[in-house]
């Protein structure tokens, strides 16, 4: 398809605005990511962001900041230690009971106070139920702009960041600036950004904040913290091996097929969209735009036409093979491996053939 | 308590919309009540306006109403297997400032359609079916019942301008159980296409002139039917129909009939580069004349494709659906007038104003059609075949002398239709049911 | 009069927006071609407005929906009503045009507190995110601007106490659910599948094609300074559009004329782990 932005855009169009930063602005610096903690466990966005951090620092030449809020405990000690693994080179650190179980609140205080006082110039958080809980209203606050699900961070020439996204249904990409704002918020998915490798020798400096609230500030009261029982909760976002099916499978009964193939593989099983929408599948086990964005080794398309919406979910897999009764299907342009086929008949082989191959005493080469 | 209107108009289509339109502009109270989501959004035609039927209605249309391109050019082409015969006409009168017929998009042009129908003071209520008619002890029918809770609606008179299927005049026992031989299922993608291509492929000169062409012959696998293909402005409408008897008996699946016609050596290139963006299916009344069931009744009356309203042979339905649901609402209108109770006696008025009118006329003379064409299948699959082969060889210069020539495409015409009195038969019988 | 005498005020921020399924881009100007597509209300609000109206059911009060948009999308506030909702608010101005969520928080909250002159309101409804920004930052954005409780991704209202004006929710959280207790006035945006959405009765239906939608301008919403309306109001600037690049070369296509389909997966399986040596020796040594 032809890239429309080839030609410039119009001198007095939005699109050509230039940065012209306020005084109050100039002297924001650093590149900040809020590290989602609850219970003492790190979302590993956290650190997909992190090493997209990294990188956007290093353009600009500037450190890598943390920022790490929880109750005062083992537990936030260790994830302190840990964001210098991922790159970060300061961690701005509150502790305090108030932060134990995440309120919007005193986060957003801690998180609004921590800028205000530091001045970034980039903030990043997770696009998770948290993240877009506290980027909403610490944006506000500091009435700044925030872009959330970017796909893609960069530095531009003017070194503000660039961050792209999906729109209008994933049909089309935009890239967003923050340019006369600060700090230039934006949020990305989980798996949307390659984990990093941790380096476990690196150190770094530590900065303390105290949030100066008392409970009696905060209005809203955490009364219990119901877990997720399901045993078959989907993983499908970290999942390394994964098998969906689209509507080329054409019966809800048929996606047993697809959970065999999983199970065969040790993998997760997922769904486009549209099955969603029947309700042959919880909206948990959902792959797009819209849905999980996974990352696996491998991962399977049974039946899948390979609409945009889907592509975006999938397309950092290592090794995408795809069955579809089209040989025209979307699917084929970006998949690695094409097999027209119809799904229905193949799945069941091929969870035999493998299921075969890996019991088998001798590993193939 | 329940609500009282002059009239209550079942459908939002172009015949529910002429009914009501009229009927709010001579100041009746009237509710309209369409069982999609917007009006217009069940509606389904390839899709051509003829001017003339809206153009009585609202003389300024062409002003506001979102209209495609409006036709210069008609193709009329016999297919077989691989090849195509046809007629062409092509006139610039057709670019008069006034064009006759357009080629438009049912699920705008019904939404604007619809705007100028509340505008005349109308209340339109969507996403609400009619289930039943009420009546009163006497049997007159007084209102209708939906699917919404609230209870029933009442009116003076009802208008059914239900569609094709026409549920609710079948269970409330107005009319028979729709015949699959009276009944053509269609099915028709639009495939977006580039204006400037368009404009290439056909040959014109802006985005605002438009070519139809029609199609007979093996488009319908031996099944009384036809194909179609019109140019919007940044699109093409193509679509196949044919009798819903005949898809039962050959069983071949509708998309079946539409992927050949598309892969047609005719049609293929003019599709090339198209996308798909849209494929429905709708049901077309063939049954002609013979076919249309009680029009009026004490308290009700029938209009549009529910009345069987189709002119079969012009490919005329929606032009009739809209004159005859402004006959209906202009006698619903001198009837309450007059004071006039809406009796079946007193709604003669609609159906002898129907006849009156082209509606009725153009259906009166091709009555005979559909059992011609039900009786001589050698119209969709012999004829054609032997025009193509006709042509073929007519046009094949081989070194064969041209007397031999013709010699050898005669006899191939008689060998394939038996017998010379076989031709003669044909072209009499036809002849015959054409006037 | 106390909230439990007057009933519940709640007011729902819908948006109008086109069927995303159905948008194309037009392959050679790559324009969104909007002509045609039929708008829809934010299929997430109408769980938001659901959840109002049950509020409405329970302890009375009142359910207005507010939208900010161009006139059509009163269309949007028309179903809205036809669905069951009170009243209605529109608020339209050219120099809304271009706003990003920051200015749209803005705008909102002004029309919200101009509606909670006549009326306090006791619980602003969003839905999850919208179709076709899916920034899910009105929502919070408004809670700021007016210092309304925020609990978003809300599965359930599990009990509300209009005479203590507390409210207890279940909020989605990773891993599980949070219960939490607020005060009114709060903001809730409310997650999908979290209940089914009613049809509105005939008296509903005939209301709403009669009503007469409250339409405001920037000035008549309350918004006295319109710089922060639109794109002036917007931090964020969209420099570029354009299309995703295709990936240059298409998938290996496995060979499958005339094969049986365990033929067929026996070959997939040969070149899958040629592509990924590691992952069959990952996978063998996991099934050990």
């Amino acid at each position: 398809m032809a890239n429309a932005s080839k030609t410039p855009p119009p001198a007095n169009s939005r699109a050509a605005m230039q940065m012209r930063l306020a005084e109050k602005y100039k002297d924001y610096r650093h590149v900040w990511v809020f590290i989602e903690m609850e219970r003492g466990r790190v979302h590993p966005v956290s650190w997909e962001l992190l090493g997209e951090g990294r990188k956007l620092a290093n353009d600009l030449g500037v450190e890598l900041g943390a920022v790490v809020l929880g109750p005062r405990c083992e537990a936030t000690k260790a994830v302190i230690g840990e964001t210098y693994h991922y790159g970060a080179d300061v961690c701005y650190i509150c502790e305090d009971p108030l932060l134990t179980d995440y309120r919007n609140e005193p986060y957003t205080r801690a998180l609004t106070d921590l800028v205000n006082k530091y001045q970034p110039e980039i903030l990043l958080l997770g696009a998770t139920p948290l993240g877009r809980d506290l980027a909403g209203a610490v944006a506000t606050t500091l009435q700044t702009g925030l872009t959330a699900d970017a796909t893609e961070l960069k530095i531009a020439e003017d070194k503000s960041l660039a961050a792209t996204r999906p729109t209008f249904g994933g049909t089309l990409l935009c890239t967003i600036h923050t340019l006369n704002h600060r700090p230039q918020m934006a949020t990305v998915r989980p798996r949307v950004m390659a984990m990093p490798e941790p380096d476990r020798t690196r150190h770094g400096r530590m900065v303390w904040h105290s949030l100066r609230m008392v409970e009696a500030d905060i209005v809203t009261k955490v009364l219990e913290f119901v877990s997720d029982r399901q045993s078959d909760k989907a993983n499908l976002a970290y999942a390394d091996i994964v098998v969906a099916g689209g509507l080329g499978l054409q019966s809800a009964a048929n996606l047993a097929l697809v959970q065999r193939l999983a199970a065969a593989l040790g993998g997760e099983w997922g769904v486009t969209r549209p099955l969603v929408q029947k309700g042959w599948a919880p909206p948990e086990r959902q792959i797009g735009q819209t849905g999980n964005t996974i990352r696996p080794r491998l991962y399977i398309a049974a039946g899948i036409s390979g609409a945009i919406q889907h592509r975006v979910g999938v397309e950092g897999a290592d090794l995408i093979v795809a069955i579809n009764t089209d040989p025209e299907a979307k699917i084929f342009d970006f998949a690695h491996l094409g097999v027209v086929a119809d799904a229905v008949k193949v799945l069941p082989a091929l969870t035999e053939a493998f299921a075969r191959r890996l019991t088998s005493p001798e590993p193939a080469i | 308590m329940p609500e009282h209107f002059d009239a209550i108009v079942v459908g939002a289509g172009p015949s529910g919309n002429a009914a009501a339109y009229t009927m709010g502009k001579a100041g009746l109270k009237v509710l309209q009540i369409d069982r999609g989501e917007y009006p217009g959004s069940k509606n389904v035609q390839g899709a051509i306006l003829y001017a003339d039927a809206l153009e009585r209605m609202i003389p300024d249309f062409r002003e506001t109403a979102p209209l495609e391109r409006h036709v210069i050019e008609q193709r009329f082409w016999i297919t077989d297997e691989k090849s195509h015969t046809g007629t062409h006409h092509r006139n610039d009168d057709f670019n008069e400032e006034r064009p006759n017929r357009y080629t438009i998009l049912r699920a705008q042009f019904d939404r604007w359609f619809s705007r100028q129908v509340r505008a005349t003071g109308v209340t339109l209520i969507t996403e609400t079916t009619v289930t039943e008619l009420v009546r009163n002890d006497a049997g007159k029918v007084i209102g209708v019942l939906t699917d919404r809770e609230g209870g029933a609606l009442y009116a003076d008179v009802v208008v059914l301008g239900e569609g094709v299927n026409g549920l609710v005049g079948q269970r409330s026992g107005l009319r028979p159980e729709i015949r699959p031989d009276h009944v053509a299922l269609a099915v028709k993608e639009t495939h977006f296409l580039p204006e400037e291509s368009i404009r290439e492929r056909f040959n014109l000169s802006n985005e605002n002139e438009g070519v139809v062409i029609e199609v007979l012959g093996s488009v319908s696998s031996g099944m009384i039917g036809t194909g179609f293909l019109y140019t919007n402005k940044e699109s093409i409408s193509i679509g196949v129909g044919c009798l819903v008897k005949d898809f039962a008996e050959k069983q071949i699946a509708p998309y079946e009939l539409l992927d050949r016609f598309k892969s047609h050596p005719s049609v293929r290139p003019l599709l090339k580069g198209s996308e798909m963006k849209e494929y429905v299916a709708h049901l077309i009344p063939e049954g002609g004349y013979d076919a249309i069931p009680d029009l009026t009744g004490d308290g009700w009356v029938i209009v549009g494709d529910a009345g069987q309203f189709v002119n079969a042979v012009h490919r005329e339905g929606s032009n009739l659906a809209m004159t005859s649901g402004r006959i209906a609402g202009e006698s619903i209108a001198r009837l309450k007038a007059e004071g006039r109770a809406f009796t079946k006696a007193n709604l003669r008025l609609y159906r002898d104003a129907l006849e009156d009118s082209v509606v009725i006329k153009d259906l009166r003379k091709y009555r005979k059609i559909p059992r011609l064409l039900k009786r001589n299948r050698q119209l969709f699959t012999t004829y054609p075949q032997i025009v193509n082969r006709m042509m073929q060889s007519f046009l094949r210069v081989d070194g064969q002398d041209k007397r031999a020539k013709e010699a050898e495409i005669l006899r191939g015409v008689k060998a394939a239709r038996g017998s010379w009195f076989g031709v003669a038969g044909d072209l009499f019988k036809v002849a015959r049911a054409w006037r | 009069m106390t909230c439990a005498a007057r009933g519940i005020h709640s007011v729902v921020c819908i948006k109008q927006v086109p069927d995303s399924a159905q948008i194309r881009v037009h392959p050679v100007t790559n324009t969104i071609m909007r002509q045609g597509v039929p708008t829809i209300i934010n299929p997430y609000d109408l769980f938001a407005l659901e959840e109002a109206l049950r509020l409405r059911d329970d302890y009375g009060g009142t359910v207005t929906v507010l939208s900010m948009g161009p006139p059509i999308a009163e269309e949007a506030l028309r179903r809205a009503l036809g669905i069951g909702a009170d009243a209605a608010v529109l608020i339209t101005d050219r120099r809304f045009a271009g706003s990003d969520t920051l200015a749209t928080s803005f705008a909102l909250s002004k029309a919200l507190a101009k509606i909670a002159e006549d009326r306090p309101i006791d619980i602003v409804f969003t839905g999850k995110q919208t179709i076709d920004g899916d920034t899910a930052q009105v929502g919070p954005g408004i809670a700021r601007r007016m210092g309304l409780n925020q609990l978003t991704y809300v599965a359930a209202i599990d009990a509300l106490d209009p005479a203590k004006g507390e409210i207890t929710v279940r909020r989605r959280s990773e891993g599980g659910v949070q219960v939490l207790r607020s005060k009114l006035p709060c903001l809730i945006t409310m997650l999908e599948e979290t209940n089914t959405l009613r049809r509105g009765s005939i008296q509903d239906m005939l209301r709403a094609a009669r009503a007469e939608i409250v339409t405001w301008s920037a000035e008549e919403a309350g918004i006295v300074d319109p710089m922060q309306c639109g794109l002036r109001g917007s931090p964020t600037v969209v420099k570029r559009v354009f299309a995703p690049q295709p990936r240059a070369d298409r998938a290996e296509m496995v060979a499958v004329e005339g094969k049986s389909p365990s033929e067929i997966g026996e070959a997939i399986l040969d070149l899958v782990f040629a592509e990924a040596p590691k992952l069959e020796a990952d996978l063998a040594t996991r099934f050990k």
